[in-house]
């Protein structure tokens, strides 16, 4: 590692948990670099509460490490852990004032109650709710809130802070103010958060560091734009972001690789994932909605895969419409997204249109790779 | 018209409630106040007067009996809270489903019988040859039989085993809403076992104590068969100074001063209660 590699905050080891005959979470490992904002993304039921509760020390691990600032937390309780935790529904303390939920950590490290009084104040300054400290948690707004639970937490100067999808129960544009502040309260405090999410949109747009999770594994662990572009496995293409999902055969051949789809439609594709793919074997391949070329008419789209279609469906939401398009020879059914131009303004149900995109786009996976059972059938289009 | 037909409604539902109040406690209460506000001068001829409140206050018998009352109902009714709340916090925290009813059941199952039968109950493990005496001289640690019966500890027993019902109840019921997160949030920000308790599960379950605290306590002060039957003829019970003045006396007048002077008492007491744990009775009544 080289000197400007910051010191690592957050690492676990080969972490296990077995509920009966559930595995939980299987054999996770991974190194959290001190001040960055690290998600796991994941569906529900993935395991991503679970590894959660065994870092906030809630569990313990069956088997594995959990160390922070490289001191092992095994054995370690909840409450003489360096971390503290955002909860979904917050659990602020409805009996006490807001000064007396933040200064909560504090009195239980006998801090005094002149320093307690300034250092609720100082971080409810920081948190911009300088007058909220007597005000009684019932009487504050969910984004207020929000920014209290917050507040409880960073007073105590946890080397990492978990949040477990602590946004959920706010409103669509309240959650999307509260992304960029909970990103910008981050920065300024340095804190590591840990972010346990759902929600890709909230990950990607917050993180550093995404780690995508299915059925107790890291599918991988990248950069929102990694994540994005080149996902590693099928999982993680059809999870994060939206994606066609065309199923069919790889047919080897003098211009690249080539899928054959069960509706009988041939695509140029390229190969991604760590599994080399074989001629002949089962692939799946994934298009984004949004890397399709599409004109009104029959046109020559200039482009590595080019089909004509028809509109089945507008579903018009201002800057991400999209059409839903059946392939008119080979009825494949293909997800686009309408440019912002006027050109598409008045398309109507029934409508030709050409769509093109190139082969660099179209990521092809071997079908069930990853390890064994993949869930699979993930529609993509979240 | 609609209007109209909706509050023949209201006053149809709330009538039955009304009448019960005003004709069975209004109504004897008032009575009560007028009958112990006269004095008889001669047959049949009364003057208003408060001698009898003033025979409280003046025979220290009547008043050190209301004190002794008062105290000891306190003390049952804290011993109730110490033994009823871990009882409703496992009630309402660490079991589900079935066993949750059958522990609820068994909380509930003593007052399918008569109070009486109940105390007579206790006369036969507690008494000279009862039970528990029977077992101590069996093993050995007594060398005769021992009377457990007619002593203030007996009452004691008594008093928390009638009460207990009635502070599991309001508490399993204001622990039950308790969220699990916020004793988890409490530990993750460094609470212990203690401090959780003082300060998140015991606030939060304030409501519940104190409701709970006033039914236990009016209840143990009003009580009249335990005392009576568990402690004897000398358990000094204020209830049975009113009992003596009504019945043994044939002295209406005392007896109703002392009647309306338990009310009052009493509910001093709780009005004190509520003000030094700075609780509101609307809060708690909730």
């Amino acid at each position: 590692m080289s000197l400007q590699t910051p010191p690592i905050d957050l690492q676990c080891q080969n972490l296990c948990k077995t509920f009966g005959s559930h595995r939980a979470v299987r054999e996770i490992s991974f190194a959290i670099p001190s001040g960055s904002f690290f998600s796991i993304l994941g569906p529900s039921g993935c395991g991503k509460t679970t590894l959660l509760r065994m870092l906030a020390g809630f569990l313990e691990p069956d088997s594995g490490d959990i160390r922070i600032k490289s001191q092992s937390m095994l054995g370690v309780p909840p409450n003489k852990r360096p971390l503290n935790m955002v909860f979904q529904h917050l659990a602020l303390f409805p009996m006490m004032s807001v000064g007396d939920n933040i200064g909560y950590g504090l009195r239980r490290r006998s801090v005094g109650a002149d320093e307690i009084r300034r250092r609720v104040a100082d971080v409810l300054k920081r948190v911009g709710l300088p007058d909220a400290a007597e005000k009684r948690v019932d009487q504050l707004s969910g984004g207020q809130k929000q920014r209290i639970a917050l507040a409880r937490c960073l007073v105590l100067e946890p080397t990492v802070l978990l949040l477990d999808e602590p946004l959920g129960a706010l409103d669509l544009k309240l959650r999307e103010q509260m992304k960029i502040e909970l990103k910008q309260l981050q920065q300024t405090f340095g804190t590591t958060f840990v972010y346990i999410t759902h929600d890709q949109s909230e990950a990607m747009v917050m993180s550093d560091q995404v780690a995508v999770m299915n059925h107790g594994r890291f599918e991988q662990v990248a950069s929102p734009q990694a994540l994005y572009y080149a996902p590693a496995t099928p999982f993680v293409a059809g999870f994060v972001g939206d994606s066609n999902r065309i199923e069919g055969r790889l047919v080897g051949g003098g211009e690249g690789p080539r899928i054959l789809s069960r509706h009988g439609l041939s695509l140029a594709v390229s190969p991604a994932g760590e599994h080399p793919l074989e001629d002949g074997a089962g692939v799946e391949a994934f298009v984004r909605p949004e890397s399709i070329r599409v004109a009104r008419g029959v046109h020559d789209m200039a482009s590595d895969n080019q089909l004509v279609a028809t509109v089945e469906t507008v579903l018009f939401d201002g800057a991400n419409s999209r059409i839903e398009v059946r392939e008119s020879v080979h009825q494949l059914d293909l997800l686009v997204r309408l440019p912002q131009t006027h050109e598409f303004a008045d398309l109507r149900r029934g409508e030709t249109v050409s769509l093109g995109w190139m082969s660099g786009q179209t990521l092809c996976f071997a079908s069930g790779g990853g390890d064994g059972d993949r869930g699979g059938g993930q529609g993509g289009r979240g | 018209m609609k209007s109209d037909g909706l509050r023949l409604g209201t006053w149809l539902l709330l009538g039955p409630a009304l009448l019960w109040l005003l004709l069975l406690i209004v109504l004897p209460h008032v009575d009560m106040l007028l009958v112990s506000l006269r004095q008889r001068t001669g047959f049949g001829q009364y003057q208003t007067s408060t001698v009898h409140y003033l025979a409280f206050f003046t025979e220290p018998l009547y008043w050190r009996t209301f004190m002794r009352t008062a105290v000891m109902s306190i003390l049952a009714t804290i011993l109730t809270l110490v033994i009823a709340f871990p009882v409703a916090w496992y009630i309402a925290k660490m079991v589900r489903g079935r066993v949750r009813s059958l522990l609820f059941m068994a909380c509930l199952v003593p007052f399918w019988v008569s109070e009486l039968v109940r105390t007579y109950g206790w006369m036969i493990l507690l008494r000279e040859t009862g039970v528990v005496s029977g077992f101590l001289q069996w093993t050995g640690l007594a060398s005769g039989s021992v009377e457990m019966l007619y002593n203030d500890v007996a009452v004691m027993v008594g008093l928390v085993y009638a009460s207990m019902l009635f502070m599991v109840v309001p508490l399993v019921t204001t622990l039950d809403s308790l969220d699990d997160c916020l004793i988890e949030a409490a530990y993750d920000l460094g609470g212990n076992g203690w401090s959780v308790l003082r300060e998140i599960v015991i606030p939060f379950a304030m409501p519940g104590i104190v409701s709970g605290c006033i039914v236990v306590f009016m209840l143990s002060l009003g009580n009249y068969l335990t005392p009576v039957l568990l402690g004897g003829k000398g358990s000094m019970w204020f209830t049975e100074q009113i009992f003596t003045q009504f019945i043994v006396r044939f002295n209406w007048e005392q007896g109703a001063a002392f009647g309306v002077l338990l009310l009052v008492l009493s509910s001093l007491i709780v009005w004190l209660g509520l003000k030094l744990t700075r609780q509101s009775f609307t809060e708690v009544m909730r």
